[in-house]
């Protein structure tokens, strides 16, 4: 017998005994364990031993390992706080006589008790289509995603006008919506409401671009104060304090500018002239009218 | 051996005397008194105001001078937290203009190193003899005062209050302003690439705004990133307009495929004040006949203003910014006085350019 066919027949040894050793267990388990193929998380439940003597028990969970010395020939208690995470588990017993069974069972997520819910802006321009994302994740009371499908009702409430509701079907524990934002500047409440559980977000719905940008001048002698009119947007909204208007002058010592918040709903700048002017306004990138000075204020 | 002891003992007293008057600037102080041509009388000078010997220097002026020794020191010093405050006097290149027998005039050329680079000052002194020696006219400095008064400021101010890290994942919290880039140009310098253009907050919160570029190769893959650093306005205001420009030295433009653009603003808390306005922008030639975009910046608010910062974008006849230039100004904002800048622009933008736009930025070391 050449040294290569001996090398090859305890090879093929070795290999039978590693299958024997991974299909013993199933073998165990067909024998042995006798467990629920899925069960709740957070659902205690119990496992008969059959035989007699003493055994150490193994649970294997996705986020903990339990080990317990159980009695064969009673039942074995599992507690809800060792099944309280989704997935796979793995039960291993392991006898006196150094023999294994293993059996797997499923822990699904228990009822829907948790919403997570996003909404996203936090701040949007009014009357901007399909500007608003509400999303809400479906979670059980130990924070397992609901994989199966549960109605989430999104509330939106605008502080001015009436508000609507929808309802959206969770899809692998996730619903959403989009929506536009309305016509009018302020707060908006969006509330995601699953059976008992609501979560409620605040929107803040803000002016846009300004619209009909318009200043006027009030001469006073070299002087000349501009002021605008309530700076406002399209839809009528007024463009918030803070909000930079810009006012351009060129005269014949130059061009001067101040870019000035406006305050109290209006933006107000004065300039001192030297001859005929003219003087322009923006707000962003938005233009507005012009005037003309002759310099005879 | 006794009187070698002591021609010993005088001679080094001699030598260390004459080491400490060095250093204590008497040879500068007796150029300065002995100055036989007006470019030595102002390069004394400048040695005294390098070496901060104030007294001295105000002393070596001609005495039709009409300023005291205060006015002189808080020009040359500098006063309020004002960027000259934390500066030094570098060099200073002294060339005469004219002369006659008893009048001459001298450009100096001062160069400043400050905290945030080097600044130029262009000077031109009037130099008077009197007697044997020359000295400096200095020019009054024209220190604006307001009267005393109250300034009711109620501009709006912005606060954040966060999201409670403690909270569960999906709380509320409070985006990031949203800030868009209005335009972007791409330009050839000599030994450089420059990506410059305008960005603007376009939320109603004030924004915290770094804006960067990525130069990427044909291939796709990355040549050089560069943040705008000094060169753009950080802090916009809602619906604020400030330019940028991101300069990617060594690199040639036939190098560069594309550009990837990142404008990232952050929440902060804001004040709407102070307000300065930019008064009689004019563009004209300094004393060395280089194109300047010179003007005068007011503050509007009750406050001081310590160091402020001129951005200039310029525009060509389509109105693309073809160039974004800046400049500190060396003199705190005091409220309601006109101070003068001037920033440089390139010969060749210049010529091309047909419109322009300042803004300013500003650092006060009070803050509400």
């Amino acid at each position: 017998m050449t040294r290569s066919l001996r090398s090859r027949i305890a090879l093929g040894r070795c290999l039978i005994i590693v299958a024997a050793l991974w299909a013993l267990p199933g073998l165990a388990r067909a024998a042995g364990l006798s467990l629920p193929a899925v069960v709740d998380a957070g659902q205690a439940f119990t496992i008969p031993l059959e035989g007699s003597g003493q055994a150490t028990f193994y649970l294997l969970g996705p986020d903990h390992v339990a080990k317990r010395t159980v009695s064969l020939g009673s039942d074995l208690r599992i507690l809800s706080k060792d099944v309280r995470t989704a997935g796979r588990y793995q039960v291993i017993l392991c006898g006196s006589s150094s023999s294994c069974t293993s059996a797997t069972f499923e822990v699904k997520a228990a009822q829907p008790e948790q919403l997570s819910f996003f909404l996203h802006p936090s701040r949007v321009p009014v009357s901007t289509p399909d500007s608003i994302d509400a999303t809400a994740f479906v979670f059980d009371q130990y924070f397992n995603l609901v994989l199966t499908p549960s109605a989430v009702d999104f509330q939106v409430t605008p502080a001015n006008g009436a508000g609507f509701s929808r309802r959206v079907s969770a899809q692998h524990g996730v619903a959403w919506m989009r929506m536009d934002s309305t016509p009018h500047e302020g707060r908006v409440q969006v509330a995601a409401v699953l059976g008992k559980v609501e979560e409620a977000r605040v929107i803040q719905q803000v002016a846009a671009e300004a619209c009909g940008l318009r200043m006027k001048a009030m001469p006073n002698g070299n002087t000349v104060t501009l002021e605008t009119d309530p700076v406002r947007d399209c839809s009528g909204n007024a463009l918030p304090d803070g909000t930079v208007v810009s006012f351009t002058k060129v005269d014949k010592k130059g061009k001067s500018t101040v870019d000035t918040p406006i305050k109290k709903g209006v933006a107000r700048v004065q300039f001192s002239l030297h001859g005929p002017a003219q003087i322009s306004i923006a707000c962003g990138v938005v233009l507005g009218n012009e005037v003309a000075l002759n310099g005879k204020l | 051996m006794k009187w070698g002891l002591a021609a010993f003992l005088t001679i080094a007293t001699v030598i260390l005397v004459g080491i400490a008057w060095l250093q204590s600037g008497g040879l500068q102080h007796h150029e300065m008194l002995a100055a036989a041509t007006p470019e030595e009388a102002v390069r004394a000078l400048m040695s005294q105001i390098q070496s901060h010997n104030f007294q001295q220097a105000f002393a070596s002026l001609d005495p039709s001078s009409d300023m005291d020794l205060a006015s002189f020191v808080r020009e040359m010093a500098g006063s309020d937290g004002s960027l000259r405050t934390y500066s030094s006097l570098q060099s200073a290149d002294v060339s005469p203009l004219h002369a006659d027998r008893d009048q001459a005039v001298v450009r100096v050329r001062m160069n400043w190193s400050s905290a945030l680079g080097s600044i130029d000052d262009v000077w031109d002194l009037h130099v008077r003899r009197d007697g044997s020696v020359w000295r400096v006219v200095w020019p009054k400095p024209a220190f604006s005062t307001v009267p005393p008064q109250v300034v009711a400021v109620n501009y709006l101010q912005w606060n954040v209050i966060g999201r409670n890290i403690s909270q569960n994942w999906g709380a509320q919290d409070v985006d990031s302003p949203k800030v868009r880039i209005t335009s972007m140009n791409a330009i050839s310098r000599p030994g450089r690439v420059v990506i410059l253009g305008e960005v603007e907050n376009e939320d109603t919160v004030p924004a915290y705004l770094n804006v960067n570029a990525t130069l990427l190769k044909a291939d796709g893959s990355p040549l050089e990133e560069e943040g705008s650093f000094d060169l753009i306005s950080h802090v916009l205001l809602p619906k604020q307009v400030s330019p940028y420009r991101i300069d990617f030295p060594g690199v040639r433009m036939d190098a560069v495929k594309s550009v990837r653009m990142d404008a990232r603003a952050l929440l902060v808390p804001a004040s709407a004040d102070p307000v300065i306005a930019v008064s009689d922008q004019a563009l004209s030639k300094d004393g060395l006949n280089r194109n300047v975009l010179k003007g005068e910046l007011v503050n509007e608010s009750g406050r001081p203003v310590n160091i402020a910062q001129v951005l200039a974008a310029y525009y060509d006849d389509l109105g693309k910014v073809i160039w974004v230039s800046d400049g500190y100004v060396d003199q705190a904002l005091m409220p309601q006085v006109p101070v003068p800048f001037a920033v440089d622009i390139p010969d060749d933008i210049a010529g091309r350019l047909k419109n322009y736009r300042v803004t300013v930025n500003h650092y006060s070391q009070v803050s509400n």
